[in-house]
């Protein structure tokens, strides 16, 4: 399972897995653009790398995470998948997707940011596991 | 909400919302129900059109960044400047449509890029412009409904709910890790991190609330350019001009802000800095923030319901500023998460069931129409009632939605 919704009365809560770190945060921004878009309706047209780096892993997500939603609004551009590779606190990630149209894509409900609150990731027995709640 | 000190207390990010300044507007119209239900369709779909909504929208005002930073620091004025809107628009603002310590050196460039083509955009999940109509029954208290502009039976309103966007959200996002990482050197713990905080006279604090008004006037601006877009909208299908129509801004209040206010604790006036969160400002009769039309009846509080249930307007009272620092509540509230709201509900079913009882819904996503279901929320009545019992703020009428456009 790439990650599980859990019942949260204001906003949505992802609990998300992955073998290894990489697979971890690819699931989270999965979790982030179903929430907003039917990814099947995304024709790759777009691939963007970032680099991002953080004093630790947890904040890497964060920020990581805080970045898509950025570029979803300052470039337009909506995600259908993620290529992450991470070292040493360091990410680098390519992000697959096209501009967001109406005309062509199913969209959802805006993310419109990463909140702090049950904000968590750890590691697990089958690996690791992330808590996030999305303002939506 | 919560009040602290400005000496001694603190500011939080998470204490204000993310969507910094998301507010109410209401504006009135002459046309009746009669006038408006043979037109509604094109009406409702003309605003679905011109007010775009839902994921990476893009507004019709288009600016430069010197432009915005102009709006970041004038609001409302901007607007009004520009001929987004009428002056007598700008008397009908909390504080007039614009936070004078706003101070655009304080926002990132990230914040910047993301709400530059946002202006004039009703975002999603739970904003949205609605079409309502008063009817005679629903108006409780006639002499003050009358002050408002409120007086013929089935008479039409518009109600908008929406905010500052993304740029609201990048500079509370800024600002929280600014917090989070700050708390260690002021010695500050917190059992939510979401709930960050720094002394509010500190330099993080002072940066935020700074900042925090660039937010706020940003929305104070988008509901002024969405409401010009109603006019124009109106004018069009009821070839009349708005001002024919007495297409007049009740009031435009904020439910997500802080700022500094003076209230008497223990006999005492004490500078305070007042969040509200989910809260709205409900200042009595004769507070000097009033505008002098509505000097003797008090402020206007509007409370947004579900979508197939209604909203009302209210006026602050004396008791909320001894109680509740001159605060009420902002809305139903949900009780159901949009999850369970989904599992229970159809987007397309739920709208062919509206529109079977007289409300014509516009939305950009379906799922996301079925997350708003008035099941979702709580009784907009029994909320308005314990407002009522509590005496922190008073019904004046309710409104019944007969148009809605949803994110």
């Amino acid at each position: 399972m790439k990650y599980k919704i859990l019942d949260h009365t204001a906003d949505v809560m992802f609990e998300v897995y992955g073998k290894t770190l990489n697979e971890l945060f690819k699931n989270a921004a999965t979790a982030i653009f179903d929430t907003m878009v039917k990814r099947s309706t995304i024709k790759i047209k777009i691939k963007k790398e970032i680099e991002l780096e953080s004093s630790n892993v947890e904040q890497l997500l964060f920020d990581f995470i805080e970045e898509l939603i950025y570029i979803k609004d300052a470039e337009y551009l909506i995600f259908k998948d993620f290529k992450i590779k991470i070292k040493d606190n360091k990410l680098t990630a390519i992000l697959e997707g096209d501009k967001i149209n109406p005309k062509k894509q199913i969209l959802l409900t805006d993310v419109k940011a990463i909140t702090l609150h049950k904000f968590s990731l750890k590691k697990s027995k089958q690996g690791y596991k992330a808590v996030i709640i999305p303002d939506l | 909400m919560a009040a602290f000190d400005t000496k001694e207390g603190v500011i939080s990010p998470g204490g204000i919302g993310f969507d910094i300044n998301c507010g109410m507007r209401l504006v009135t119209t002459n046309l009746t129900f009669k006038d408006v239900k043979p037109k509604l369709i094109k009406l409702v779909d003309t605003l679905f059109r011109t007010v775009p909504a839902g994921v990476g929208s893009r507004g019709f005002v288009k600016v430069d960044k010197k432009q915005f930073i102009e709006i970041m620091e004038s609001g409302v004025k901007w607007c009004v400047d520009n001929n987004y809107g009428w002056k007598d628009d700008l008397k009908k603002c909390e504080g007039h449509g614009v936070i004078d310590w706003a101070d655009h050196s304080q926002v990132s460039e990230k914040a910047i890029s993301r709400g530059l083509n946002q202006l004039g955009t009703l975002g999603s999940g739970n904003h949205y412009l609605e079409i309502q109509l008063v009817k005679a029954s629903n108006i409780f208290d006639e002499k003050t409904a009358k002050v408002f502009g409120i007086h013929t039976p089935d008479q039409i309103v518009v109600m908008v709910h929406c905010g500052s966007r993304g740029f609201g959200h990048q500079i509370a996002s800024d600002y929280l890790k600014v917090f989070d990482q700050s708390m260690k050197k002021y010695n500050i713990q917190v059992n939510d991190r979401e709930l960050s905080c720094a002394p509010f006279s500190s330099e993080e604090g002072q940066k935020y609330y700074k900042a925090m008004a660039c937010a706020a006037n940003m929305a104070f601006a988008n509901r002024q350019v969405i409401l010009h877009r109603i006019r124009e909208g109106f004018e069009k299908i009821f070839n009349k001009k708005a001002e024919e129509m007495e297409m007049n801004l009740i009031y435009d209040v904020a439910h997500n802000i802080a700022k500094v206010e003076k209230h008497k604790i223990d006999g005492k006036i004490k500078e305070l800095v007042v969040h509200r969160k989910g809260s709205t400002r409900a200042f009595p009769p004769n507070h000097d923030e009033l505008p002098s039309s509505y000097k003797k009846i008090g402020q206007p509080v509007i409370i947004g319901g579900s979508m197939e249930t209604g909203s009302y307007l209210l006026v602050g009272t004396e008791k909320a500023m001894q109680e509740t620092f001159g605060t009420t509540a902002h809305g139903s509230g949900r009780t159901m998460s949009r999850t369970q709201a989904k599992k229970q509900v159809r987007g397309e079913q739920l709208q062919k069931d509206m529109q079977k009882r007289g409300i014509y819904v516009k939305a950009v996503s379906m799922p996301g129409l079925a997350e708003e279901a008035g099941l979702a929320y709580k009784d907009i009545n029994e909320v308005v009632d314990s407002l009522d019992k509590a005496g922190i703020s008073k019904p004046v009428c309710s409104f019944k939605p007969i148009g809605n456009i949803k994110g």
